[in-house]
């Protein structure tokens, strides 16, 4: 299934009509260690580039932005018990939400991983 | 993602330890002017360590600095709220810079350094954010007759921790026994001589080392070398600050905060109370009489959602303070907070919400420190 990635560190997993979305190992880097993680509930519509989650690290809390506009399908429950799966596993079960992407248009534009390595690379 | 809270300061400069904390795998970032190590393995981590062993941290970036002359002790006693002129050599105070209407310019140690048969001698760190302009005020408002000195060229290092004692007393046998909570001593290490407080911003037992620039690696290296001490970064210092109950000055301290305000009654000591003379006094004694219109208070939230510095605080349908500090505590559990809120609202036990992103979370009142102090007081059982 095609990742791609945002400036914002966030990743996206496309599949069919649906995503996956987290936070990148660089930012879960960045952020430290991460207790507290906000995810948007079921049915929340979300528009492309806005606040859709908050993480927070001991130090401070961070916005998480939408990748793409769409509807949450569901939050991730498991990091409500374990927040720090972001900092374990941030690419795979320290996911943050799904849902139903409103226009593939705006995955035009993301970064892949190749693209997203070189980004990371450059700052 | 967007990190709110990290500031890049133009131009940044490098502390003594610098390159011995990047060699450690330190994350450096702007505070106070100067390149610091934020974290090594990471806040909890070394949050823990410190409650459990002993941590190390780099205060360097602190102003120390050295007040001489006939007169001395009074003289401060016109910036400062302590007693500082019947202080004992050797003893040490937490006061407060106050500017002249009462409210807080900095908050500081002040340690009485005079030597047998020298002249008056007083030793103050004071904050880094504020040295300079705590250096200016304390130039305009002494008497020409006392001399202020910057000790620039001294590093300063916090050995913070339940094992701390017994480190240092490996490390420099015969240095803690005589030392009890807030009491300074002078000890040869390796041809310098450092100055250790038994003191801290943790709330562990722990001391507070001041040390050449050319000798703080050395040093920093040799407490490192024990098996009980990891350096910590400022993020723990932070969250261990916080759990202690101790105001960070520039957050939960400002010059609009007086010392009654924030809580800080205690640095007013009761001959000063009597003899008055220090600045804002009438303003100050009039709080302590009658009681401060807002008090700095202790929260305790629910759940894991933090409150942060700005957060607003309230009482059903009326915002009665606001967050001045705030994150989660690694060793509740739970997130804790200082806030400034009204009198009516102050009390133990007191239920109110913070404002956070929109929502309101259930916050009560309660007593600090969050997590008790484990000073070593001599006398004490």
């Amino acid at each position: 299934m095609p990742r791609y990635f945002t400036e914002e560190h966030e990743w996206i997993e496309v599949d069919g009509d649906t995503a996956t979305i987290g936070i990148t190992d660089y930012a879960q880097e960045q952020l430290g260690d991460i207790v507290f993680v906000e995810v948007p509930a079921a049915g929340t519509a979300l528009a492309k580039g806005k606040e859709a989650a908050v993480v927070e690290s001991v130090k401070a809390a961070s916005d998480v932005f939408a990748p793409v506009s769409g509807t949450v399908i569901e939050g991730n429950a498991a990091l409500e018990d374990d927040p720090a799966l972001v900092n374990t596993a941030p690419e795979a079960g320290g996911w943050f939400f799904r849902l139903t992407i409103a226009d593939p248009g705006e995955l035009e534009g993301l970064m892949d991983q190749a693209k997203y390595k070189d980004f990371v690379a450059g700052l | 993602m967007s990190d709110e809270a990290e500031v890049e300061a133009e131009v940044l400069e490098q502390l003594p330890l610098d390159a011995w904390h990047r060699a450690r795998g330190a994350r450096m970032v702007g505070f106070a002017g100067y390149e610091m190590p934020i974290q090594y393995e990471g806040i909890l981590a070394e949050h823990e360590w410190t409650r459990q062993h002993a941590g190390l941290f780099d205060v360097s970036h602190m102003g120390q600095l050295i007040v001489t002359g006939e007169g001395a002790a009074e003289a401060l006693e016109a910036l400062l709220p302590a007693d500082v002129s019947s202080l004992k050599r050797g003893r040490i105070r937490y006061s407060l810079l106050l500017g002249e209407d009462g409210g807080i310019l900095d908050d500081l140690m002040v340690t009485n350094v005079t030597r047998e048969g020298g002249e008056p001698a007083f030793y103050l760190v004071v904050n880094g954010a504020t040295k300079w302009d705590d250096i200016g005020h304390l130039r305009e408002h002494l008497p020409d007759a006392i001399t202020l000195t910057y000790l620039e060229d001294r590093a300063l290092l916090a050995l913070q921790g339940p094992e701390a004692a017994a480190v240092l007393e490996r490390v420099m046998p015969g240095v803690t026994g005589e030392l009890g909570f807030m009491q300074s001593t002078e000890y040869a290490f390796e041809g310098g001589h450092l100055a250790i407080a038994r003191s801290g911003y943790t709330g562990e037992d722990g001391f507070e080392i001041s040390v050449a620039a050319g000798q703080a690696e050395r040093l920093a290296e040799r407490l490192c070398a024990e098996a009980e001490v990891k350096p910590i970064g400022l993020g723990a210092r932070d969250s261990l600050r916080l759990e202690a109950g101790l105001p960070l000055y520039g957050h939960d301290l400002t010059p609009e905060t007086d010392p009654v305000s924030a809580g800080l009654e205690f640095a007013i000591s009761k001959a000063r109370r009597a003899r008055g003379g220090f600045p804002g006094a009438e303003h100050i004694l009039k709080l302590l009489d009658e009681g401060a219109p807002t008090r700095r208070v202790g929260l305790a939230l629910e759940g894991r959602m933090a409150a942060r510095e700005g957060a607003p605080v309230h009482a059903g349908d009326r915002q009665v303070g606001t967050v001045t500090s705030g994150g989660f505590s690694p060793t509740l559990g739970h997130p804790v907070a200082m806030a400034y809120v009204d009198a009516a609202h102050a009390s133990e036990g007191t239920a109110l919400e913070v404002e956070v992103r929109g929502k309101r979370l259930p916050a009560r009142v309660v007593p600090m420190p969050f997590v008790p102090h484990r000073y070593h007081r001599k006398g004490a059982v």
